[in-house]
Protein backbone atom coordinates (compact mmCIF):
# COMPACT_ATOMS: atom_id res chain seq x y z
CA UNK A 1 0.00 0.00 0.00
CA UNK A 2 1.37 3.23 -1.13
CA UNK A 3 2.07 5.80 1.50
CA UNK A 4 3.87 8.44 -0.62
CA UNK A 5 3.70 11.91 0.49
CA UNK A 6 2.31 14.40 -2.36
CA UNK A 7 6.07 16.02 -2.55
CA UNK A 8 4.92 18.04 -5.99
CA UNK A 9 3.49 21.11 -4.27
CA UNK A 10 6.58 21.96 -2.38
CA UNK A 11 8.59 21.91 -5.51
CA UNK A 12 6.73 24.68 -6.25
CA UNK A 13 8.56 27.16 -4.33
CA UNK A 14 12.35 26.04 -5.17
CA UNK A 15 10.41 25.52 -8.63
CA UNK A 16 9.44 29.92 -8.78
CA UNK A 17 12.90 30.88 -7.27
CA UNK A 18 14.84 28.60 -9.86
CA UNK A 19 12.79 29.58 -12.69
CA UNK A 20 13.01 33.60 -11.87
CA UNK A 21 16.86 33.24 -12.05
CA UNK A 22 17.80 33.74 -15.48
CA UNK A 23 15.35 36.80 -15.91
CA UNK A 24 16.92 38.81 -12.37
CA UNK A 25 20.51 37.83 -13.70
CA UNK A 26 22.25 38.96 -10.63
CA UNK A 27 22.84 36.69 -7.78
CA UNK A 28 23.33 38.71 -5.27
CA UNK A 29 19.73 40.76 -6.44
CA UNK A 30 17.91 37.72 -6.55
CA UNK A 31 18.91 36.58 -2.84
CA UNK A 32 17.76 39.48 -1.63
CA UNK A 33 14.64 39.30 -2.67
CA UNK A 34 13.73 35.44 -2.53
CA UNK A 35 14.65 36.91 1.08
CA UNK A 36 12.45 39.29 0.98
CA UNK A 37 9.57 37.13 -0.18
CA UNK A 38 10.02 34.11 2.53
CA UNK A 39 9.73 36.88 4.49
CA UNK A 40 6.92 38.72 3.28
CA UNK A 41 5.50 34.51 3.02
CA UNK A 42 6.12 33.51 6.22
CA UNK A 43 3.93 36.76 8.18
CA UNK A 44 1.53 35.87 5.85
CA UNK A 45 1.27 32.78 6.29
CA UNK A 46 1.26 33.45 10.26
CA UNK A 47 -2.04 35.59 9.21
CA UNK A 48 -3.86 32.60 6.83
CA UNK A 49 -3.58 30.06 8.68
CA UNK A 50 -6.11 30.64 11.38
CA UNK A 51 -8.57 31.91 8.62
CA UNK A 52 -7.95 28.34 6.95
CA UNK A 53 -8.77 26.36 9.76
CA UNK A 54 -11.88 28.55 10.37
CA UNK A 55 -13.17 27.75 7.11
CA UNK A 56 -11.97 24.34 7.14
CA UNK A 57 -13.76 23.44 10.30
CA UNK A 58 -17.37 25.44 9.86
CA UNK A 59 -17.24 26.62 6.23
CA UNK A 60 -17.26 30.32 7.83
CA UNK A 61 -16.28 32.50 5.43
CA UNK A 62 -14.72 35.13 7.81
CA UNK A 63 -14.28 38.43 5.49
CA UNK A 64 -13.87 39.98 8.80
CA UNK A 65 -10.29 38.34 9.23
CA UNK A 66 -8.42 41.45 8.52
CA UNK A 67 -9.60 43.56 11.44
CA UNK A 68 -7.36 41.51 13.58
CA UNK A 69 -4.53 42.42 11.85
CA UNK A 70 -5.08 45.55 12.09
CA UNK A 71 -5.51 45.49 15.72
CA UNK A 72 -2.83 43.34 16.25
CA UNK A 73 -0.63 46.26 14.51
CA UNK A 74 -1.83 49.13 16.29
CA UNK A 75 -1.70 47.76 19.58
CA UNK A 76 1.91 47.09 19.15
CA UNK A 77 2.51 51.26 18.25
CA UNK A 78 1.05 51.63 22.07
CA UNK A 79 3.39 48.72 23.61
CA UNK A 80 6.75 49.68 21.21
CA UNK A 81 5.89 53.37 22.11
CA UNK A 82 5.75 52.64 25.45
CA UNK A 83 8.92 51.04 25.62
CA UNK A 84 11.09 53.11 23.71
CA UNK A 85 13.94 53.03 25.71
CA UNK A 86 14.00 49.34 25.18
CA UNK A 87 13.71 49.84 21.25
CA UNK A 88 15.92 52.23 20.74
CA UNK A 89 18.75 50.25 22.55
CA UNK A 90 21.33 49.46 20.16
CA UNK A 91 21.35 45.74 22.17
CA UNK A 92 19.31 42.82 20.08
CA UNK A 93 17.89 41.20 23.63
CA UNK A 94 16.65 44.65 25.38
CA UNK A 95 14.76 45.11 21.47
CA UNK A 96 13.42 41.32 22.15
CA UNK A 97 12.10 42.37 25.67
CA UNK A 98 10.11 45.15 23.95
CA UNK A 99 9.27 42.97 21.02
CA UNK A 100 7.74 39.84 22.91
CA UNK A 101 5.45 41.23 25.45
CA UNK A 102 4.16 43.72 22.24
CA UNK A 103 3.14 40.33 20.37
CA UNK A 104 1.85 38.64 23.58
CA UNK A 105 -0.24 41.77 24.29
CA UNK A 106 -1.35 41.40 20.44
CA UNK A 107 -2.35 38.69 20.54
CA UNK A 108 -4.03 38.28 24.18
CA UNK A 109 -6.26 41.43 22.20
CA UNK A 110 -6.74 39.99 19.26
CA UNK A 111 -8.18 37.15 21.05
CA UNK A 112 -10.36 38.75 23.20
CA UNK A 113 -11.92 40.32 20.36
CA UNK A 114 -11.92 37.01 18.16
CA UNK A 115 -14.18 35.49 21.15
CA UNK A 116 -16.34 38.54 20.65
CA UNK A 117 -16.27 38.51 17.10
CA UNK A 118 -17.48 34.95 16.95
CA UNK A 119 -20.00 35.13 19.62
CA UNK A 120 -21.77 38.66 18.10
CA UNK A 121 -20.94 38.34 14.56
CA UNK A 122 -20.36 34.64 12.97
CA UNK A 123 -22.44 32.87 15.65
CA UNK A 124 -26.08 33.84 14.37
CA UNK A 125 -24.92 33.48 10.14
CA UNK A 126 -23.31 29.33 10.52
CA UNK A 127 -24.46 28.16 7.26
CA UNK A 128 -25.02 31.04 5.68
CA UNK A 129 -22.51 32.23 3.14
CA UNK A 130 -24.44 35.12 1.69
CA UNK A 131 -24.71 36.35 5.48
CA UNK A 132 -21.48 35.56 6.74
CA UNK A 133 -19.68 37.66 3.90
CA UNK A 134 -21.96 40.68 4.16
CA UNK A 135 -21.67 40.35 8.06
CA UNK A 136 -17.93 39.52 8.69
CA UNK A 137 -17.30 42.94 6.46
CA UNK A 138 -19.36 45.01 8.53
CA UNK A 139 -17.49 43.48 11.47
CA UNK A 140 -14.32 44.50 10.09
CA UNK A 141 -15.83 47.84 8.98
CA UNK A 142 -17.10 48.54 12.52
CA UNK A 143 -13.48 47.09 13.79
CA UNK A 144 -11.41 49.64 11.51
CA UNK A 145 -13.48 52.73 13.02
CA UNK A 146 -13.59 51.67 16.37
CA UNK A 147 -9.44 51.30 16.07
CA UNK A 148 -9.77 55.06 14.48
CA UNK A 149 -11.35 56.23 17.76
CA UNK A 150 -8.91 54.59 20.07
CA UNK A 151 -5.37 55.50 17.91
CA UNK A 152 -6.88 58.32 15.23
CA UNK A 153 -6.99 57.82 11.62
CA UNK A 154 -3.84 58.93 10.67
CA UNK A 155 -1.04 56.61 9.68
CA UNK A 156 1.25 55.50 12.64
CA UNK A 157 4.95 54.92 12.52
CA UNK A 158 6.03 51.80 13.65
CA UNK A 159 9.73 51.77 13.73
CA UNK A 160 11.80 48.46 13.99
CA UNK A 161 13.95 48.57 17.18
CA UNK A 162 17.55 49.80 16.57
CA UNK A 163 19.42 46.07 16.63
CA UNK A 164 16.10 44.79 14.26
CA UNK A 165 17.33 47.95 11.51
CA UNK A 166 20.01 47.31 8.75
CA UNK A 167 21.28 44.43 6.21
CA UNK A 168 23.91 41.33 6.52
CA UNK A 169 26.03 41.02 3.83
CA UNK A 170 26.10 37.84 2.42
CA UNK A 171 28.46 37.69 -0.66
CA UNK A 172 27.18 40.86 -2.27
CA UNK A 173 23.96 40.46 -1.29
CA UNK A 174 22.18 42.75 1.23
CA UNK A 175 19.66 40.87 3.19
CA UNK A 176 17.41 43.18 6.03
CA UNK A 177 18.19 41.33 9.51
CA UNK A 178 14.15 41.87 10.36
CA UNK A 179 13.24 39.62 7.29
CA UNK A 180 15.43 37.07 8.77
CA UNK A 181 13.29 37.52 12.36
CA UNK A 182 10.52 37.39 10.01
CA UNK A 183 11.52 34.28 8.47
CA UNK A 184 12.24 32.44 11.84
CA UNK A 185 9.02 33.67 13.45
CA UNK A 186 6.94 32.44 10.94
CA UNK A 187 8.87 28.95 11.02
CA UNK A 188 8.36 28.72 14.87
CA UNK A 189 4.98 29.28 14.34
CA UNK A 190 4.61 27.26 11.86
CA UNK A 191 6.30 24.21 13.60
CA UNK A 192 4.54 24.59 16.50
CA UNK A 193 0.87 24.79 14.60
CA UNK A 194 2.32 21.35 12.53
CA UNK A 195 3.62 19.74 16.08
CA UNK A 196 0.11 21.08 17.67
CA UNK A 197 -2.12 19.67 14.81
CA UNK A 198 -0.24 16.28 14.42
CA UNK A 199 0.93 15.25 17.88
CA UNK A 200 -1.77 16.16 20.02
CA UNK A 201 -5.75 15.05 20.63
CA UNK A 202 -7.43 18.62 19.65
CA UNK A 203 -4.99 18.67 16.32
CA UNK A 204 -6.38 15.64 15.75
CA UNK A 205 -9.39 16.53 16.27
CA UNK A 206 -9.24 19.66 14.20
CA UNK A 207 -7.74 17.82 11.27
CA UNK A 208 -10.85 15.16 11.81
CA UNK A 209 -13.08 18.53 11.97
CA UNK A 210 -11.94 19.59 8.78
CA UNK A 211 -12.48 16.69 7.15
CA UNK A 212 -15.80 15.49 8.64
CA UNK A 213 -17.26 17.72 11.74
CA UNK A 214 -20.77 15.76 11.77
CA UNK A 215 -18.58 12.61 12.16
CA UNK A 216 -16.50 14.48 14.60
CA UNK A 217 -19.45 15.25 16.77
CA UNK A 218 -21.12 11.59 16.18
CA UNK A 219 -17.82 10.65 18.18
CA UNK A 220 -19.16 12.73 20.92
CA UNK A 221 -17.14 15.85 20.20
CA UNK A 222 -19.13 19.49 20.84
CA UNK A 223 -17.34 20.60 17.68
CA UNK A 224 -18.58 24.66 18.00
CA UNK A 225 -16.26 24.51 21.17
CA UNK A 226 -13.42 23.26 18.84
CA UNK A 227 -14.74 25.62 16.39
CA UNK A 228 -14.69 29.12 18.82
CA UNK A 229 -11.11 27.79 20.05
CA UNK A 230 -9.46 27.76 16.92
CA UNK A 231 -11.49 31.26 15.92
CA UNK A 232 -9.76 32.89 19.15
CA UNK A 233 -6.26 31.25 18.03
CA UNK A 234 -6.55 32.34 14.76
CA UNK A 235 -7.62 35.66 15.62
CA UNK A 236 -4.92 35.73 17.68
CA UNK A 237 -2.06 34.78 15.12
CA UNK A 238 -3.26 37.14 12.98
CA UNK A 239 -2.60 39.69 15.94
CA UNK A 240 0.87 38.40 15.54
CA UNK A 241 0.84 38.95 12.10
CA UNK A 242 -0.23 41.90 12.14
CA UNK A 243 2.63 42.98 14.38
CA UNK A 244 5.27 41.61 12.10
CA UNK A 245 3.28 43.03 9.15
CA UNK A 246 3.63 46.32 10.84
CA UNK A 247 7.19 46.34 11.20
CA UNK A 248 7.59 44.92 7.90
CA UNK A 249 5.98 48.11 6.37
CA UNK A 250 7.58 50.71 9.59
CA UNK A 251 3.42 51.80 9.22
CA UNK A 252 0.30 51.04 10.26
CA UNK A 253 -2.77 52.30 9.07
CA UNK A 254 -6.59 51.05 9.91
CA UNK A 255 -7.30 49.63 6.79
CA UNK A 256 -4.20 47.49 6.75
CA UNK A 257 -6.52 44.85 7.06
CA UNK A 258 -8.31 45.20 4.56
CA UNK A 259 -5.74 46.03 2.32
CA UNK A 260 -4.03 42.14 3.85
CA UNK A 261 -7.17 40.48 3.23
CA UNK A 262 -6.88 39.75 -0.44
CA UNK A 263 -3.69 38.19 -0.10
CA UNK A 264 -4.74 36.06 2.92
CA UNK A 265 -8.11 34.92 0.45
CA UNK A 266 -5.47 34.09 -2.04
CA UNK A 267 -3.20 32.02 -0.30
CA UNK A 268 -5.67 30.18 1.22
CA UNK A 269 -7.34 29.08 -2.18
CA UNK A 270 -3.99 28.41 -3.50
CA UNK A 271 -3.43 26.23 -0.78
CA UNK A 272 -6.68 24.41 -0.35
CA UNK A 273 -9.46 25.42 1.82
CA UNK A 274 -8.88 24.25 5.62
CA UNK A 275 -4.98 22.96 5.13
CA UNK A 276 -2.29 24.35 6.58
CA UNK A 277 0.80 23.08 4.81
CA UNK A 278 -1.20 24.47 1.52
CA UNK A 279 -1.17 27.91 3.26
CA UNK A 280 2.38 27.55 3.58
CA UNK A 281 3.14 26.90 0.79
CA UNK A 282 0.50 29.57 -1.18
CA UNK A 283 1.74 31.96 1.24
CA UNK A 284 5.40 31.41 0.34
CA UNK A 285 4.54 31.39 -3.70
CA UNK A 286 2.81 35.03 -2.66
CA UNK A 287 5.26 36.43 -1.14
CA UNK A 288 8.10 35.07 -3.39
CA UNK A 289 5.82 36.19 -6.72
CA UNK A 290 5.05 39.71 -4.79
CA UNK A 291 8.66 40.53 -4.82
CA UNK A 292 9.90 38.92 -8.35
CA UNK A 293 7.34 40.29 -10.16
CA UNK A 294 7.64 43.85 -8.25
CA UNK A 295 11.20 43.91 -9.48
CA UNK A 296 10.79 42.66 -12.76
CA UNK A 297 7.55 43.79 -14.11
CA UNK A 298 6.16 46.24 -11.35
CA UNK A 299 3.32 47.67 -13.85
CA UNK A 300 1.93 43.22 -13.01
CA UNK A 301 2.45 43.04 -9.96
CA UNK A 302 -0.54 43.30 -8.54
CA UNK A 303 -2.32 41.19 -10.82
CA UNK A 304 0.60 38.61 -10.77
CA UNK A 305 -0.67 36.84 -7.55
CA UNK A 306 -4.06 36.68 -9.12
CA UNK A 307 -2.30 34.83 -12.16
CA UNK A 308 -0.50 32.78 -9.71
CA UNK A 309 -4.12 31.60 -8.12
CA UNK A 310 -5.65 30.44 -11.77
CA UNK A 311 -2.60 28.79 -12.50
CA UNK A 312 -2.58 26.57 -9.29
CA UNK A 313 -6.39 26.32 -9.38
CA UNK A 314 -5.86 24.87 -12.94
CA UNK A 315 -3.87 22.50 -11.49
CA UNK A 316 -5.53 21.43 -9.09
CA UNK A 317 -9.17 23.19 -8.88
CA UNK A 318 -8.98 22.59 -5.21
CA UNK A 319 -5.77 23.94 -4.17
CA UNK A 320 -2.65 22.09 -3.73
CA UNK A 321 -3.17 20.72 -0.80
CA UNK A 322 -7.18 19.66 -0.65
CA UNK A 323 -8.74 18.16 2.15
CA UNK A 324 -10.32 15.08 1.61
CA UNK A 325 -14.17 14.81 1.66
CA UNK A 326 -14.61 18.49 1.58
CA UNK B 1 -47.40 -7.82 13.58
CA UNK B 2 -48.03 -5.43 11.05
CA UNK B 3 -49.14 -2.22 11.25
CA UNK B 4 -49.60 -0.81 7.85
CA UNK B 5 -51.36 2.49 6.75
CA UNK B 6 -49.50 4.39 10.67
CA UNK B 7 -48.54 7.43 8.09
CA UNK B 8 -48.96 10.40 10.28
CA UNK B 9 -50.48 8.78 13.17
CA UNK B 10 -47.52 10.40 15.21
CA UNK B 11 -47.89 10.42 19.40
CA UNK B 12 -51.05 9.12 19.22
CA UNK B 13 -51.08 6.26 16.39
CA UNK B 14 -51.02 2.48 17.25
CA UNK B 15 -47.44 1.97 18.98
CA UNK B 16 -45.44 -1.00 17.47
CA UNK B 17 -45.18 -3.32 21.10
CA UNK B 18 -41.75 -4.28 21.69
CA UNK B 19 -41.16 -7.97 20.73
CA UNK B 20 -39.31 -8.55 23.14
CA UNK B 21 -42.43 -8.19 25.11
CA UNK B 22 -40.46 -5.19 27.54
CA UNK B 23 -42.56 -1.54 27.71
CA UNK B 24 -42.44 0.78 24.74
CA UNK B 25 -40.92 3.26 26.84
CA UNK B 26 -37.39 1.64 26.80
CA UNK B 27 -37.88 0.48 30.32
CA UNK B 28 -36.00 -2.70 29.60
CA UNK B 29 -32.88 -0.80 28.63
CA UNK B 30 -33.05 -0.37 24.65
CA UNK B 31 -34.39 2.01 22.21
CA UNK B 32 -37.70 3.32 21.60
CA UNK B 33 -39.26 5.70 19.27
CA UNK B 34 -42.80 6.76 19.39
CA UNK B 35 -44.47 8.58 16.60
CA UNK B 36 -41.17 10.40 15.33
CA UNK B 37 -41.31 13.00 12.35
CA UNK B 38 -38.59 14.35 10.87
CA UNK B 39 -38.72 17.45 8.28
CA UNK B 40 -35.60 17.91 6.29
CA UNK B 41 -36.13 21.21 4.83
CA UNK B 42 -39.67 21.54 3.05
CA UNK B 43 -39.66 17.79 2.98
CA UNK B 44 -41.29 15.80 5.95
CA UNK B 45 -39.26 12.21 5.69
CA UNK B 46 -40.37 10.62 8.46
CA UNK B 47 -44.55 10.47 9.71
CA UNK B 48 -44.78 9.12 12.83
CA UNK B 49 -42.01 6.21 13.32
CA UNK B 50 -42.83 4.26 16.12
CA UNK B 51 -40.28 1.62 16.86
CA UNK B 52 -38.33 -0.50 19.69
CA UNK B 53 -34.91 -2.05 19.80
CA UNK B 54 -34.27 -4.81 22.89
CA UNK B 55 -31.74 -4.61 24.73
CA UNK B 56 -28.82 -6.70 24.28
CA UNK B 57 -30.55 -8.26 20.83
CA UNK B 58 -29.69 -7.25 16.70
CA UNK B 59 -32.42 -5.53 14.94
CA UNK B 60 -32.25 -5.24 11.61
CA UNK B 61 -34.36 -2.41 10.00
CA UNK B 62 -35.23 -3.07 6.65
CA UNK B 63 -36.91 -1.68 3.43
CA UNK B 64 -37.18 -0.27 0.35
CA UNK B 65 -34.92 3.14 -1.17
CA UNK B 66 -36.51 5.69 0.12
CA UNK B 67 -38.35 4.17 3.29
CA UNK B 68 -36.62 6.55 5.53
CA UNK B 69 -34.49 3.97 7.09
CA UNK B 70 -31.33 6.25 7.41
CA UNK B 71 -33.40 9.59 8.45
CA UNK B 72 -34.31 7.29 10.89
CA UNK B 73 -30.90 6.41 12.41
CA UNK B 74 -29.48 10.31 11.73
CA UNK B 75 -33.13 11.36 13.56
CA UNK B 76 -31.93 9.25 16.93
CA UNK B 77 -28.37 10.34 16.73
CA UNK B 78 -29.95 14.13 16.98
CA UNK B 79 -28.35 14.59 13.56
CA UNK B 80 -31.59 15.24 12.06
CA UNK B 81 -33.91 16.65 15.08
CA UNK B 82 -37.79 15.15 15.43
CA UNK B 83 -39.85 17.93 14.46
CA UNK B 84 -42.40 15.76 16.58
CA UNK B 85 -42.52 11.95 18.64
CA UNK B 86 -40.30 11.03 21.44
CA UNK B 87 -36.50 9.28 21.20
CA UNK B 88 -35.88 7.66 24.67
CA UNK B 89 -33.14 5.28 25.35
CA UNK B 90 -32.79 3.19 28.51
CA UNK B 91 -35.58 5.17 29.89
CA UNK B 92 -34.22 8.65 29.22
CA UNK B 93 -35.88 11.26 26.74
CA UNK B 94 -32.82 12.20 24.21
CA UNK B 95 -35.09 13.75 21.56
CA UNK B 96 -34.07 16.88 22.05
CA UNK B 97 -30.25 16.22 23.00
CA UNK B 98 -27.49 17.26 20.71
CA UNK B 99 -25.06 14.74 18.70
CA UNK B 100 -21.99 14.34 20.85
CA UNK B 101 -24.48 14.16 24.47
CA UNK B 102 -26.28 11.24 22.20
CA UNK B 103 -23.09 9.83 21.61
CA UNK B 104 -21.72 10.27 25.15
CA UNK B 105 -24.50 7.85 26.62
CA UNK B 106 -22.32 5.48 24.51
CA UNK B 107 -24.05 5.38 21.39
CA UNK B 108 -21.91 4.66 18.45
CA UNK B 109 -22.69 5.40 14.79
CA UNK B 110 -21.68 4.12 11.76
CA UNK B 111 -23.38 6.18 8.70
CA UNK B 112 -23.55 4.82 5.27
CA UNK B 113 -20.55 6.99 4.00
CA UNK B 114 -18.39 5.54 6.70
CA UNK B 115 -17.65 8.75 8.23
CA UNK B 116 -13.52 7.83 8.14
CA UNK B 117 -11.34 10.41 8.14
CA UNK B 118 -9.04 9.88 5.01
CA UNK B 119 -6.67 12.33 5.67
CA UNK B 120 -5.88 10.45 9.22
CA UNK B 121 -4.31 7.43 9.78
CA UNK B 122 -5.98 4.14 10.79
CA UNK B 123 -4.21 4.84 14.36
CA UNK B 124 -5.69 7.91 14.54
CA UNK B 125 -8.99 7.46 13.33
CA UNK B 126 -9.03 4.46 16.36
CA UNK B 127 -7.81 6.93 18.80
CA UNK B 128 -10.00 9.64 17.98
CA UNK B 129 -12.83 7.16 19.03
CA UNK B 130 -11.41 6.92 21.96
CA UNK B 131 -12.88 9.68 24.46
CA UNK B 132 -10.73 8.31 27.55
CA UNK B 133 -7.17 8.26 25.34
CA UNK B 134 -5.35 10.78 24.70
CA UNK B 135 -2.31 8.80 22.93
CA UNK B 136 -2.56 5.77 21.52
CA UNK B 137 -0.75 4.15 24.12
CA UNK B 138 -3.42 4.86 26.56
CA UNK B 139 -5.96 2.84 24.40
CA UNK B 140 -7.28 -0.31 25.59
CA UNK B 141 -4.52 -2.54 25.12
CA UNK B 142 -7.27 -6.06 25.33
CA UNK B 143 -9.91 -4.39 23.61
CA UNK B 144 -7.56 -3.81 20.74
CA UNK B 145 -6.42 -6.90 20.54
CA UNK B 146 -9.91 -8.42 20.56
CA UNK B 147 -10.85 -5.43 17.67
CA UNK B 148 -7.55 -6.82 15.41
CA UNK B 149 -8.83 -10.39 16.05
CA UNK B 150 -12.13 -9.25 14.79
CA UNK B 151 -11.04 -7.42 11.80
CA UNK B 152 -7.36 -8.11 11.00
CA UNK B 153 -6.77 -5.35 8.27
CA UNK B 154 -7.12 -2.32 11.40
CA UNK B 155 -3.98 -4.18 12.66
CA UNK B 156 -2.16 -4.45 9.61
CA UNK B 157 -3.19 -0.90 7.70
CA UNK B 158 -2.18 0.87 11.98
CA UNK B 159 -0.02 3.17 10.62
CA UNK B 160 -1.33 4.14 6.70
CA UNK B 161 -3.81 6.45 5.99
CA UNK B 162 -7.57 5.69 6.25
CA UNK B 163 -7.94 7.25 2.83
CA UNK B 164 -5.95 4.44 0.98
CA UNK B 165 -7.60 1.53 2.36
CA UNK B 166 -9.78 -0.44 0.00
CA UNK B 167 -13.78 -0.22 0.53
CA UNK B 168 -13.96 -3.12 2.76
CA UNK B 169 -11.27 -2.58 4.82
CA UNK B 170 -12.66 1.22 5.58
CA UNK B 171 -15.70 -0.38 6.31
CA UNK B 172 -14.27 -2.74 8.96
CA UNK B 173 -12.29 0.34 10.11
CA UNK B 174 -15.20 2.51 10.82
CA UNK B 175 -17.31 -0.62 12.69
CA UNK B 176 -13.41 -1.26 14.53
CA UNK B 177 -13.82 2.40 15.62
CA UNK B 178 -17.35 2.39 16.47
CA UNK B 179 -16.31 -0.26 18.89
CA UNK B 180 -13.12 1.01 20.15
CA UNK B 181 -14.32 1.29 23.70
CA UNK B 182 -17.13 -0.48 25.06
CA UNK B 183 -20.93 0.90 23.79
CA UNK B 184 -24.44 0.17 24.51
CA UNK B 185 -25.82 0.48 21.24
CA UNK B 186 -24.10 0.39 18.18
CA UNK B 187 -25.98 2.37 15.03
CA UNK B 188 -24.62 1.49 11.33
CA UNK B 189 -26.22 1.76 8.61
CA UNK B 190 -25.66 -0.56 5.45
CA UNK B 191 -22.67 -2.33 6.69
CA UNK B 192 -22.53 -4.65 3.46
CA UNK B 193 -22.47 -2.13 0.80
CA UNK B 194 -20.64 -2.46 -1.95
CA UNK B 195 -18.54 -5.53 -0.47
CA UNK B 196 -17.17 -8.63 -1.64
CA UNK B 197 -18.81 -11.76 -0.32
CA UNK B 198 -15.77 -13.01 1.93
CA UNK B 199 -16.00 -9.59 3.41
CA UNK B 200 -19.53 -10.00 4.26
CA UNK B 201 -18.84 -13.04 5.46
CA UNK B 202 -16.00 -11.46 7.97
CA UNK B 203 -18.63 -9.08 8.44
CA UNK B 204 -21.52 -11.15 9.98
CA UNK B 205 -19.13 -13.05 12.19
CA UNK B 206 -17.81 -9.79 13.83
CA UNK B 207 -21.35 -8.82 14.18
CA UNK B 208 -22.22 -12.26 15.57
CA UNK B 209 -19.28 -11.97 18.30
CA UNK B 210 -20.48 -8.27 18.82
CA UNK B 211 -23.86 -9.28 19.61
CA UNK B 212 -22.11 -12.28 21.50
CA UNK B 213 -21.05 -9.88 23.80
CA UNK B 214 -24.00 -8.12 24.63
CA UNK B 215 -24.26 -4.94 22.63
CA UNK B 216 -27.35 -3.80 21.41
CA UNK B 217 -27.42 -3.40 17.89
CA UNK B 218 -29.25 -1.74 15.07
CA UNK B 219 -28.61 -2.30 11.31
CA UNK B 220 -29.88 -0.90 8.17
CA UNK B 221 -29.58 -3.52 5.45
CA UNK B 222 -30.58 -3.67 1.92
CA UNK B 223 -28.85 -7.18 1.98
CA UNK B 224 -31.37 -9.86 2.90
CA UNK B 225 -28.99 -12.91 3.21
CA UNK B 226 -26.95 -10.86 5.53
CA UNK B 227 -30.38 -9.38 7.60
CA UNK B 228 -31.30 -13.18 8.04
CA UNK B 229 -28.33 -14.56 9.07
CA UNK B 230 -27.69 -12.04 12.57
CA UNK B 231 -31.44 -10.17 12.69
CA UNK B 232 -32.62 -11.10 16.35
CA UNK B 233 -35.76 -9.07 15.23
CA UNK B 234 -37.06 -6.72 12.36
CA UNK B 235 -38.51 -3.87 11.58
CA UNK B 236 -39.39 -2.64 7.97
CA UNK B 237 -40.25 0.60 6.72
CA UNK B 238 -42.22 2.10 3.96
CA UNK B 239 -42.99 6.00 3.56
CA UNK B 240 -41.80 7.15 6.80
CA UNK B 241 -43.68 4.70 8.64
CA UNK B 242 -42.55 1.47 10.65
CA UNK B 243 -45.28 -1.05 8.69
CA UNK B 244 -43.89 -4.08 10.20
CA UNK B 245 -41.86 -5.05 13.30
CA UNK B 246 -41.32 -8.89 14.97
CA UNK B 247 -39.14 -11.57 15.14
CA UNK B 248 -36.46 -11.80 12.35
CA UNK B 249 -37.55 -15.71 12.28
CA UNK B 250 -41.24 -15.61 12.02
CA UNK B 251 -40.95 -12.71 8.31
CA UNK B 252 -37.58 -15.55 7.16
CA UNK B 253 -40.40 -17.88 7.09
CA UNK B 254 -43.72 -16.33 5.69
CA UNK B 255 -43.18 -16.10 2.19
CA UNK B 256 -46.02 -13.62 1.60
CA UNK B 257 -45.40 -11.12 4.21
CA UNK B 258 -41.60 -11.08 2.62
CA UNK B 259 -43.41 -10.27 -0.67
CA UNK B 260 -45.76 -7.69 -0.01
CA UNK B 261 -43.22 -5.79 2.36
CA UNK B 262 -40.42 -6.03 0.67
CA UNK B 263 -41.13 -6.87 -2.82
CA UNK B 264 -39.24 -10.03 -2.85
CA UNK B 265 -38.52 -13.30 -1.21
CA UNK B 266 -35.85 -13.96 1.51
Amino acid sequence: MKTDFDWKPLALVPLLAAGVFPFIGSGSTWLTLTVAGLAMGMIIFIIASGLTLVFGLMDVLNFGHGVFIALGAFVATSVLGAMSDWTGSQELWRNLVAVLPAMLIAMLVAGAVGLAFERFIVRPVYGQHLKQILITMGGMIIGEELIKVIWGPAQIALPLPEAMRGSLLVGEAAIEKYRLIAVVVGVLVFALLAWTLSRTKIGLLIRAGVQDREMVESLGYRIKRLFVGVFVVGSALAGLGGVMWGLYQQNVIPQMGAQVNVLIFIVIIIGGLGSTGGALIGALLVGLMANYTGFLAPKVALFSNIALMAAVLLWRPQGIYPVTNR
Amino acid sequence: MTNQGQRGTGFAGPQVAPPWGGDAEGGAGGLVLRGVHTHIGAYHILHGVDLAIPKGQLTMLLGRNGAGKTTTLRTIMGLWQASQGRVSFAGRDITKLSTPQIAELNIAYVPESMGIFSDLTVKENMLLAARSAKRASQMDEDRLKWIFSLFPAVEKFWNHPAGKLSGGQKQMLAVARAIVEPRELLIVDEPSKGLAPAIINNMIDAFAQLKASGVTILLVEQNINFAKRLGDTVAVMDNGVVVHAGSMAELAQDAGLQQSLLGLAL
